[in-house]
């Protein structure tokens, strides 16, 4: 799925990387726990949280995750999303709660199951 | 080539900045994605766990064309019993940094999981060393 289209599902605000919309992701995580999504190994994952503090950046890093969502309409700061326009990353913020956006996205399309045990899994 | 850091035990938020080093050194060197990603997580996981229960420490990374080989040497509390805290789930992390998105005890399996070789040597009151080897 585009990036475009998570923006659109999710009525979302981009706050990095408007120019990189265009950009697919294959699987979604929605955790707030980062040593769980670092127990999840995948590529071109989005990864949707209500956490908000540069380890999520950090932990997206690692991963190679360059697509981050940030639901309940919060927005980090300066400094988190600083760092990831350093790593070129793609943010967005949505209005809805977590349990929600994943079941958007997850009705669009982007199941995020490859297996039971190491598809998308909601902490 | 040999890499040595210094990791701040008071500054949460620089915490992974040594990881992130190394990362992209290891991709400027050619390593593959997969390895680097494994390499990445499992000094993360040791890094972090030098600022939240250690007050930081040193890291000393060796890269060959062979393999990545890291050393993290704390001064910290210890940890009793490394058995109980390579299980999943078991943690002795605080609620702040529970809040912080870590503390799920999963960071010493994850070590585990994507290194080739974990060896944790450790004594209490004086601190614990990691060891992790990853072949390329």
């Amino acid at each position: 799925m585009k990036l475009s289209e998570v923006k659109e599902i999710l009525d979302a605000e981009v706050l990095v990387g408007e120019h990189n919309l265009d950009r697919e992701v294959y699987l979604a995580c929605g955790s707030d726990l980062m040593s769980d999504v670092l127990a999840f190994v995948k590529d071109k994952v989005l990864l949707l949280t209500g956490l908000v503090n540069p380890q999520v950046i950090r932990t997206a890093e690692m991963m190679d995750i360059k697509a981050i969502v940030f639901v309940r309409g919060k927005k980090p700061s300066e400094e988190i999303l600083k760092l990831a326009e350093e790593k070129d990353m793609i943010i967005l913020t949505t209005k809805y709660p977590l349990y929600i956006s994943c079941g958007l996205l997850y009705s669009k399309g982007l199941t995020g199951q490859e297996s039971k045990q190491e598809g998308g899994h909601e902490t | 080539m040999k890499l040595n850091f210094e990791v701040d035990g008071d500054e949460f938020i620089l915490a992974g900045e040594a990881s992130s080093q190394v990362k992209k050194i290891l991709k400027q060197l050619g390593v593959s994605s997969e390895i680097i990603r494994r390499i990445a997580i499992a000094m993360y996981e040791a890094e972090i766990n030098m600022v939240i229960h250690a007050n930081g420490g040193k890291i000393e990374v060796e890269i060959t064309p062979k393999k990545v080989y890291i050393v993290l040497k704390d001064t910290g509390p210890g940890i009793p019993d490394i058995d109980l805290a390579m299980q999943e789930g078991y943690s002795t992390a605080s609620e702040e940094v529970r809040e912080l998105g870590f503390g799920a005890g999963m960071g010493l399996p994850n070590m585990k999981k994507y290194s080739d070789d974990l060896k944790i040597t450790s004594e209490v009151g004086k601190g614990t060393t990691v060891e992790i080897t990853v072949y390329i």
